[in-house]
């Protein structure tokens, strides 16, 4: 899986609309992306934040007071609590600090129940001692119930405390635990068995000269101790890395994870100079990845030209067609001289077929790849349609013609002449977190069901839930020529 | 080139086939009475070391019709059918089999009743003209041109057989073959009834085929197959479908060029789960 990650960052045509998420997402140390009542904030140093009605195109208007540095914010229970710092001053200035913690019902500024309660500290910092209270990183644990805090920047360890899950104030009693030294940013999330510490290293704040990265150690501990893929412990500095610099991308910091279901999680992160955005730090939302326990930060889904194939049997998601032979019959086998030059042999054009295609809609179904024109199909996104969560709506339509994929009202899908912009017509692509992808139309014609594009039979797909555990639901994709 | 060797595998043990005892015409070959039944998938190889490899018998593969109805297995594949003895349809590759091509050879009508709601009795015989147009086997060299041979037709008497299959798919070769009819370059007509208590909606047909094949439910077209496939459970499936409270009856026409041919049918609900609370009946 990871060649084919790799494939498809390698050779897919890159797209300025696709390549980050638009509107006016400016951020530096964002808290994780949460999500209320079908909108996303993000809170970041300084005051306020910005927010999201799809999750795609960010603008201001997420309020946070008290202004203070690299906030985070966890949904418990119908409550959010927001955690951010009063600092001293950074790295050359004092490092006394301060993380406080505060409560609302809603981050939506616009709704009646809209109020933040008074802050109250939970961790500090004095000015000669071996941290930097800031950057407070929120964990409820699945196991256990118990919420723990996690601060600390360059400047000495970060610790880790808990807090109480009613209040969220200081547990009675809790002592802070150093659980890294020399990074910030840290952030503790639990996986398969493990809870992991990421914290971000490098230089912040420099621009595109920035070399901030996330890396993580994990433990069976939720108090570590928090070790590498090479047996490091992060009070070491050890740390594996699971995001970095993009290209024109420069500098991820402050780890965020969003578990949108079982299978589909994104991580939230920034930007420390978008190089595409005038050098701005901006908000980033990627497809978060698990590969032998370890969590790696995809990329977004590039525009291109692929085959699109189930997971099922690696068949090619194709036009019902008839299979047009190309020439040439086989060789070898005492058929030729073995001396006879090479020639190439060119790929079936579409030209070559399309006149025997109907005009009108026509079934699709899944077939062995031939790598044929009614297999190939351009992913382009649909920058006017918006978006949702790590990506923008795509059209996907067969290479060189305008006949694109569409959902049915009876649950099924075809290809239909033209694009219309219809939401049956736009789709999303997840990568999930094993590598493989979700393919879900924006909408199916008189139902609100979710659904995704599924192999019902190794040659028949449909529409239907989706469901991770089963590769019916899954689909990679292969770059054409 | 594992598809030669098949076919040449093939063509040898159809030869020794053919040199076993004449099939009784019409009615149910009858096979050694105590013929061990083959479970669901075979896994016993054909060739025993130290013994003559025989070749199977038609009685390892099928029973005569004995109850008044059959149930889905336990995976809910159908095995009762009624079968028609294979249509001459020459081919020598199973290249060809694309839809257009699948649609107008069983768009011709062949006989009487063809995809109608009464099956076929067991032991009717069809008068159907069949095309018995050569159709040579072998390589085409590059740059080579095949000489179309003229097209040949004739009539021919062909029977009906109401079986039930021992293995979850039905082996059209092995049910030619153990008739002593053609089985390469043919087309097998197979149908069956299937009765429900009630309407069991958003279900699907599923099927695999070796080769292509079109399937009816209820005169109306469920699924069509196309290509040089391969006899893979659950291949292909209908869109969501009604099975009908009472009789619906389900034909399947299945062609193949060289090689094995057989095709495995069931029904399955919205979450992939066999449907098994059907009646099956051969009439």
């Amino acid at each position: 899986m990871k060649a084919r990650i790799i494939l498809i960052g390698a050779l897919a045509l890159v797209s300025a609309s696709a390549a980050a998420q638009v509107g006016t997402p400016y951020i530096h140390d964002p808290s994780t992306v949460q999500e209320c009542d079908g909108k996303y904030y993000t809170f970041g140093t300084g005051t306020n934040g910005i927010m999201s009605e799809d999750g795609w195109n960010w603008h201001t208007g997420a309020i946070r007071p008290h202004s203070g540095a690299a906030p985070d914010c966890i949904k418990i229970g119908d409550r959010y609590l927001v955690g951010f710092s009063a600092t001293g001053g950074g790295l050359g200035g004092g490092h006394a600090g301060q993380i406080l913690t505060m409560w609302n019902k809603t981050l939506d500024p616009t709704s009646p129940d809209f109020a933040y309660t008074e802050p109250i500290k939970v961790a500090e910092s004095l000015v000669d001692e071996d941290c930097d209270a800031i950057d407070i990183g929120l964990f409820l644990d699945p196991n256990t119930g118990r919420l723990w805090c996690t601060f600390g920047t360059y400047f000495g360890f970060i610790r880790m405390c808990e807090l109480d899950p009613q209040t969220g104030a200081r547990k009675e009693g809790t002592k802070d635990i150093n659980v890294a030294i020399d990074c910030e940013a840290s952030d503790l999330i639990y996986h398969n068995g493990w809870y992991y510490l990421l914290g971000t290293h490098g230089t912040c704040c420099d621009g595109v000269n920035s070399t901030y990265n996330i890396v993580c150690g994990r433990s069976r501990n939720v108090t570590g101790p928090f070790i590498d893929n090479v047996g490091r412990d992060m009070v070491r500095g050890g740390g594996k890395m699971v995001a970095f610099n993009e290209g024109r991308k420069v500098g991820a910091g402050h780890f965020g994870r969003i578990v949108l279901e079982e299978g589909v999680e994104k991580t939230s992160f920034h930007w420390e100079a978008d190089m595409d955005m005038s050098g701005r730090s901006t908000l980033a939302i990627r497809p978060l990845m698990w590969v032998n326990d370890w969590p790696v930060a995809g990329e977004l889904f590039q525009e291109g030209t692929y085959a699109i194939l189930s997971q099922r049997r690696s068949y090619s998601l194709e036009l019902t067609v008839d299979f047009v032979r190309m020439a040439g019959s086989m060789r070898g086998f005492g058929r030729g001289s073995q001396d006879e030059p090479n020639i190439i042999i060119e790929d079936q054009k579409l030209e070559d077929v399309i006149g025997g295609w109907p005009e009108g809609d026509i079934d699709i179904r899944i077939c062995d790849f031939m790598n044929r024109p009614h297999q190939k199909w351009d992913i382009v996104a649909v920058p006017e349609a918006g978006g949702y969560l790590g990506g923008p709506w795509f059209k996907i339509v067969i290479s060189g013609t305008n006949r694109v994929l569409a959902a049915t009202a009876e649950k099924e899908v075809i290809s239909v002449p033209e694009f219309s912009g219809a939401p049956e017509q736009l789709w999303r692509i997840d990568q999930l977190i094993d590598g493989t992808y979700r393919i879900m139309p924006k909408e199916v014609p008189g139902t609100d069901e979710q659904l995704a594009l599924i192999s019902i039979a190794d040659s028949t797909p449909t529409l239907g839930k989706f469901d991770f555990n089963s590769d019916n639901s899954k689909w990679f994709f292969k770059t054409t020529k | 080139m594992r598809k030669t060797i098949t076919l040449v595998a093939v063509m040898l043990s159809s030869i020794a086939l053919f040199a076993q005892p004449q099939a009784p015409q019409g009615g149910f070959p009858q096979g050694a009475p105590n013929a061990q039944r083959p479970q669901n998938a075979p896994r016993q190889a054909a060739v025993v070391p130290g013994q003559t490899p025989t070749s199977p018998k038609f009685e390892e593969y099928f029973e005569p019709v004995s109850t008044e109805f059959a149930t889905p297995d336990e995976d809910g594949f159908i095995r009762r059918w009624v079968i028609l003895e294979p249509i001459a349809k020459p081919n020598r590759s199973n290249t060809v089999f694309t839809d257009s091509y699948l649609r107008e050879a069983f768009a011709k009508q062949y006989f009487k009743g063809q995809l109608s709601d009464v099956l076929p009795k067991d032991g009717r015989k069809e008068k159907v003209e069949v095309d018995v147009t050569p159709a040579p086997m072998g390589w085409v060299m590059p740059g080579q041109t095949v000489q179309q041979p003229e097209p040949k037709f004739e009539k021919r008497k062909l029977q009906w057989h109401a079986v039930d299959s021992k293995l979850f798919n039905v082996k059209l070769f092995r049910f030619a073959a153990g008739l002593q009819k053609d089985v390469y370059g043919v087309i097998f007509y197979m149908a069956t009834v299937i009765e429900c208590e009630e309407d069991i909606p958003n279900v699907r047909l599923a099927v695999g085929s070796n080769a292509g094949s079109m399937w009816w439910l209820n005169g109306e077209e469920a699924l069509i197959m196309s290509s040089d496939r391969r006899m893979v459970m659950d291949d292909c499936m209908s869109g969501r479908i009604t099975l009908k409270k009472g009789r619906n009856v389900l034909w399947g026409g299945i062609i193949n060029g060289p090689g094995m041919s057989d095709a495995c049918v069931r029904f399955v609900d919205e979450s992939g789960n066999p449907v098994k609370n059907l009646k099956i009946y051969s009439k």
